[in-house]
């Protein structure tokens, strides 16, 4: 088969720009696993800066996944019945709301965390627990969810399947819960996958409202970028890849199967 | 299952934007009567069906399901069968979970669930199609699920929202005959609301003819045929000819194209026959016309004949014989089938 001259040079273009953009993070890798970054390669492979990292940073690890969870769990449980709610009013009012709950992702995650600080700041229990941040990762997450829930709600022809289920007996409740529910599955999923990777990776609001009891994984990874060495902290990079790409990957498959059996 | 009567007493319906979709209409549907609201797109027969199920509420009037008032009830509690137009079956639910579904409400146990339902897809001929997805169904078979799951909890009355509208013609004519068997052999209480005139004279033991939010006729399916209300029945239900009277002679009527027999006193302005009742004659006849078009239709043939009109008539003609383009047509037709309508 022949291809053409254009072709080639395409093809030579894109890989160019995909080497552009992953050699840095594959250099950031490799450093993280080089006994000397400024000796390079030959001074060996080794393990000992990704010992090192946990020894120092398993907790941050630990607090990104407990706040992804719980954030994904929060978001979900206001931003479902939300969504339908936007769904069904859909007037002057529900468009004003849903451009209102974009706010906090147009505005700097700094400017939000500092109006957190200064409303709930003084309230020392919950400023200095990780619920705090919970309360700044919702915000910002929250149309993440919302967007996509809504977009599969107007497509599903959600109201004559409601209407069904109430000519069978079904109340509000029974009705939101074994039709609306179940059959935004895949915007749920897909506007989870999307909170889960954005509370893990935040580090904005998060750098704002953390302690020093309440570091998250990119706090932490800041902290190590300015005071540790640089093997420590591309070491740290590589766990927070080797943690959130199986995620991904896992989240990426799920949703896939279930578009897939939406257009069957 | 023994039928409920549906009572609509002075029900009033207008929207939004202030467009009135039914007029302080009353109706009475007997206790196992299928009733059929037939009429065009936006003349108020979803509404009325809607307002029976409970989906809307009427500004005035009363709504009963036999001695019940059932007015201010929500369709959940009003215990109606419904078949949506394109059926609404739950994607997420295989066919027994679409079945069931409103038998879990019941608090039916498994065991008399799986049995009910076991019963329906043995009425509706999907024995063996309980665990197909509704993806992997066709659209007959969509309508039949969906008919089961309207019927599995055993409703007072069974509404159905242009049930056959879907499928496509030969489909069409077959499930309308096993709808009509199987209402019939359920002897429950049932509206169904089209816009196929065929199909409201096929299933219905009554007709309601509705034109703008209003009742214009409710009847038998015959004598809504034979003795419309008003020419805006007759227009819809089945074709017509209308003849502009000219004058009175004595023998009958003058119009285009010749005169017809007439025993009435009053000369009407104009009189109306079914293309059905004018016979082609060899020779004589009480009109002639130019024959203009000729449709093979199987059983029977459409003649166009030009009487000199302003449209030409319709002629269903079973004879068979076939015509030369623009040949002389003589038509005749019975006194008896002639009729006069209110306008």
């Amino acid at each position: 088969m022949k291809r053409s001259t254009l072709f080639v040079g395409q093809l030579a273009f894109t890989l160019l720009v995909c080497a552009f953009m992953l050699v840095p993070v594959l250099m950031s890798l490799l450093a993280g696993l080089t006994r000397n970054y400024f000796q390079g390669i030959s001074s060996g492979l080794t393990f000992d800066w990704l010992v090192q990292v946990w020894q120092a940073y398993a907790p941050t690890v630990w607090l990104s996944l407990q706040l992804a969870a719980a954030c994904a769990l929060c978001v979900c449980v206001v931003g479902v019945p939300a969504a339908y709610a936007l769904v069904r009013m859909n007037n002057r009012f529900s468009r004003a709301f849903e451009e209102l709950m974009v706010l906090p992702v147009a505005m700097p995650g700094l400017a939000s965390a500092l109006a957190l600080l200064l409303t709930y700041g003084q309230f020392g229990g919950f400023r200095s627990s990780w619920l705090f941040i919970l309360v700044g990762h919702v915000l910002f997450t929250l149309p993440f969810l919302v967007r996509p829930v809504m977009a599969v709600m107007q497509r599903q022809h959600l109201p004559v399947l409601e209407e069904a289920a109430a000519s069978l007996g079904a109340g509000p409740f029974r009705r939101f819960f074994s039709v609306v529910v179940p059959n935004c599955q895949a915007g749920i999923l897909a506007g989870v996958l999307m909170v889960v990777t954005l509370s893990l990776g935040e580090f904005n609001l998060t750098w704002m409202l953390h302690t020093p009891l309440t570091k998250t994984l990119p706090v932490g990874l800041a902290d190590s970028y300015a005071s540790a060495r640089l093997e420590v902290a591309s070491a740290y990079t590589l766990i927070f890849l080797l943690m959130i790409v199986p995620l991904l990957i896992a989240l990426q498959a799920i949703s896939a199967r279930l578009s897939r059996g939406e257009k069957r | 299952m023994t039928g409920t009567t549906i009572r609509l007493e002075g029900c009033r319906k207008a929207f939004s934007d202030g467009t009135v979709a039914v007029h302080d209409l009353n109706l009475t549907v007997e206790a196992g009567e299928t009733l059929a609201i037939l009429g065009p797109s936006g003349c108020g027969k979803t509404t009325t069906l809607r307002l029976i199920a409970g989906l809307e509420r009427p500004d005035v009037g009363q709504v009963f399901f036999g001695d019940s008032d059932v007015t201010r009830l929500p369709i959940e509690r009003r215990d109606v069968g419904m078949v949506f137009q394109n059926y609404a079956l739950f994607p997420n639910l295989d066919v027994a979970g679409n079945i069931v579904y409103g038998l879990k409400i019941r608090g039916l146990s498994p065991a008399e669930r799986n049995k009910r339902c076991s019963e329906l897809l043995e009425l509706v001929g999907l024995q063996d199609h309980g665990k197909r997805s509704i993806h992997e169904l066709s659209g007959g078979q969509r309508q039949r699920v969906a008919l089961a799951r309207a019927l599995a909890p055993r409703p007072r009355v069974l509404l159905l929202d242009e049930p056959l509208a879907a499928l496509d013609a030969q489909l069409r004519e077959r499930l309308r005959s096993e709808l009509d068997q199987l209402l019939r052999g359920l002897g429950i209480t049932s509206v169904f609301v089209t816009h196929d005139q065929g199909e409201a004279m096929a299933l219905g033991d009554r007709i309601l003819v509705m034109e703008r939010g209003r009742v214009a006729q409710l009847a038998s399916p015959r004598e809504i045929y034979q003795q419309p209300a008003n020419a805006f029945v007759a227009s819809f239900v089945g074709n017509l000819n209308a003849f502009p009277v000219i004058e009175r002679t004595s023998h009958g009527l003058k119009v285009s194209g010749g005169e017809l027999p007439w025993n009435g006193d009053n000369p009407p302005a104009i009189v109306y026959c079914r293309p059905e009742h004018l016979r082609v004659m060899d020779s004589q006849g009480h009109l002639r016309g130019c024959l203009v078009g000729q449709f093979f239709q199987g059983a029977q043939s459409r003649l166009l004949v030009d009487v000199g009109a302003a449209q030409p008539l319709l002629v269903d003609s079973t004879d068979g014989v076939i015509h030369a383009p623009g040949a002389l047509i003589a038509l005749a037709v019975e006194p008896q089938v002639l009729f006069t309508l209110q306008s």
